[in-house]
């Protein structure tokens, strides 16, 4: 029974976590490049409604999930052209695109609201899966689960053992001297954007497609203000954005479970529901404690337009 | 949130600027929404009512969705009475003040507002008795149990949730004496993610029948999926979860809307706070599931008549408190009064009471 609860839990977490994991590590990349986009919530609004729609139409969940991930993209090139091209203010041009994407998945999603997708059946690796205790959480999840942790893999890989990452650190750092070396610096930050709204399509893909099978207006309730937040509490570090992720998404199945054993505790649940939010910040907060860090990850140019002078 | 406000807020003022565009002919009604109608849900079943209205009376209708529980309201409010509505409804409890305020500018027309408390010269109010449909829930729910485990996930501890998970263990209780009921307070009405997540819980921890007062339709789809059963609320919800939906506590606003609007036209009108339960056609049961016992099922149809005719109350006494502090002594009913202040839970509801 014991154990049963500690994998359930287990489990919950991992679930609860994996949106927040893609879309975080998606904004890392486009905030390593120097581009801070504000928009994660419109752009997995998005992404929820096109890959709801496009599952629900084709009965493909993988075509959705593209689709998901193209409309996420879509939104960022939006983004991309006013302030990259353009030249507009980063911080007020997401804010608009949240707006966006928010009201029109609404539109969009109207004729859908009264559907459903079957519930996509987790993939088992056979014996891992038969572990105790941590065996269900880790090898019999959705293949979007372990889709995270791939992608987390090939960004920790991407950013400190490659060349290009190197170049895209660069960018986000001082974008005049990767200019001065002849680095493309325009179109590496829009391909880092486009990248991060791919990954916060996905994630809104995996909310409407894997997670809760169905579509309501306003079904993203706040988890891309959430990733945004993880991306600068955990320093620009993938790792980091990891562990605040699952911390947050563990607090919250945690305290659910607290609610749900019926154990008597003088806890009132205004405050167990607001844990998740404290207890990641403090976590993140003391790790990333040390001034130094904080400002070797820190993209400087970050927020800041660049015009390359000829 | 306050982002969806502003966008929808635009959407209003194209809407309002539409809507007085057009010419005045035959009585209008106005209904004001919080939500959007959607498929399910809350509002969905006032816009029911609405259409109802429009069939059986030949009235106009208007209605703007999605409307702020803020100032947006007040302008909302204002204008539909501005152009000349004979009604408004106002049909969310954070409309209140907004709809008393308008309703002393125009006094000739006619407001009603739902599940609020104060009333005007020119404003009515009217509510559900949402905990009979709960109690009868409860009932089903205490007979189909086996761990007699039972769930409940919820949104904030006010009054009117709190009458709806006491009348859910009071009901289970009534066939079931050994039923628990376990309850998760989710603070959000709506986020689909946090409900099943809440409903998963809770099913993971020996529940296995739950029910919710939340917005969306997670809670019935998690139950589905985990092959449990769960009510529905507000709606009919059985479509997303045709296995699990055992039944719903739906809501049926028609009836009270034509009586009213008839009563404006024939210039009877008087502000009343109707208070209306399966008496008043108010409150219903979606169809039950087959999986419901058909004595089980006779049993809930003897109740319900019952109900309606006055001679069950949900809460009956003896009442009991958590504590087992008696509430209502046996022999008697528990009064609107006591009703409209619940703040504590009762006997066999197992978690502890936000405070």
């Amino acid at each position: 029974m014991e154990n049963s609860i500690l994998t359930s839990i287990l489990f919950a977490t991992i679930v609860a976590g994996t949106p927040l994991i893609i879309v975080a590590l998606g904004q890392l990349i486009a905030e390593k490049a120097g581009v801070l986009n504000l928009g994660a919530e419109g752009m997995m609004s998005m992404g929820a409604i096109a890959g709801f729609a496009i599952s629900f139409e084709t009965g493909n969940i993988w075509l959705g999930v593209l689709a998901g991930m193209a409309a996420g993209a879509l939104m960022s090139f939006l983004f991309a052209v006013v302030v990259l091209t353009l030249m507009g203010n980063q911080v007020a041009t997401g804010l608009a695109l949240s707006i966006l994407g928010v009201g029109l998945s609404a539109f969009i999603g109207k004729p859908y609201e009264s559907e459903i997708l079957p519930t996509v059946e987790a993939i088992r690796i056979p014996l891992l899966a038969d572990i105790p205790i941590i065996g269900e959480p880790l090898f019999a999840q959705q293949s979007l689960v372990y889709f995270s942790w791939a992608l987390f893999a090939a960004i920790v890989w991407f950013l400190y053992r490659s060349r290009p990452g190197l170049v895209l650190r660069a960018v986000g750092e001082s974008p005049s001297s990767a200019h001065s070396i002849g680095y493309p610096v325009i179109r590496i930050r829009y391909m880092a954007t486009i990248f991060g709204g791919a990954m916060a399509g996905i994630g809104g893909a995996f909310l409407s497609v894997f997670y809760t099978p169905l579509w309501v207006e306003g079904m993203v309730a706040g988890r891309g203000w959430i990733a945004i937040a993880l991306v600068v509490f955990a320093t620009w570090r993938p790792f980091r954005v990891l562990v605040g992720a699952y911390l947050f998404g563990g607090v919250m199945v945690a305290q659910l479970f607290v609610q749900g054993s019926g154990l008597e505790i003088n806890i009132p649940s205004q405050f167990l529901s607001s844990l998740p939010y404290l207890a990641t910040i403090i976590v993140l907060v003391i790790i990333s404690r040390d001034q130094n860090t904080v400002r070797l990850n820190a993209p400087v140019s970050l927020g800041q337009p660049y015009r390359p002078d000829a | 949130m306050t982002l969806t406000k502003i966008f929808n807020k635009l959407a209003l003022t194209a809407l309002l600027a539409a809507m007085t565009g057009t010419g005045m002919a035959a009585d209008n009604v106005g209904f004001v929404y919080v939500s959007p109608i959607g498929d399910a849900g809350w509002t969905y079943q006032h816009d029911l009512g609405r259409l109802q209205l429009e069939k059986e009376t030949g009235v106009t209708t208007s209605f703007v969705e999605s409307v702020p529980e803020g100032p947006d309201a007040e302008r909302v409010i204002r204008e539909m009475a501005k152009r000349g509505d004979k009604v408004v409804f106002a049909t969310s409890f954070g409309f209140m003040n907004y709809a008393l305020k308008v309703s002393k500018t125009f006094r000739k027309t006619a407001f009603v507002h739902a599940t609020g408390y104060k009333m005007g010269k020119n404003m009515g109010l009217v509510n559900a008795r949402f905990y009979e449909g709960r109690y009868l829930t409860g009932v089903i729910a205490g007979e189909m149990t086996k761990s007699n485990v039972l769930g409940y996930v919820a949104a904030f501890p006010i009054p009117e949730v709190l009458q709806g998970i006491n009348a859910f263990i009071q009901g289970a209780r009534s066939v079931n004496p050994k039923a628990e009921l376990r309850v998760i307070w989710v603070n959000s009405w709506f986020d689909p993610g946090k409900e099943r997540q809440a409903a998963l819980t809770l099913l993971s921890q020996e529940a296995d029948v739950i029910t919710h007062h939340t917005d969306s339709t997670a809670v019935v789809q998690a139950a589905e999926d985990q092959g449990k059963y769960a009510f529905g609320y507000h709606s009919d919800m059985s479509k997303y979860g045709p296995k699990a939906h055992l039944t719903a506590t739906t809501h049926h606003w028609g009836d009270y809307y034509v009586k009213t609007v008839k009563e404006v036209q024939a210039g009877t009108w008087k502000p009343s706070s109707v208070w209306g339960g399966y008496a008043e056609g108010m409150i219903a049961l979606a169809p039950l599931n087959k999986a419901i016992p058909a004595d089980v099922q006779a049993r809930i149809r003897d109740m319900e008549k019952q109900i309606a005719a006055g001679k069950l109350h949900p809460f009956a006494g003896p009442v009991v408190d958590q504590s087992g502090n008696t509430i209502v002594a046996a022999g008697q009913d528990m009064t609107d009064d006591q009703l409209n202040q619940m703040n504590y839970y009762l006997q066999g509801v197992v978690s502890k009471i936000p405070n």
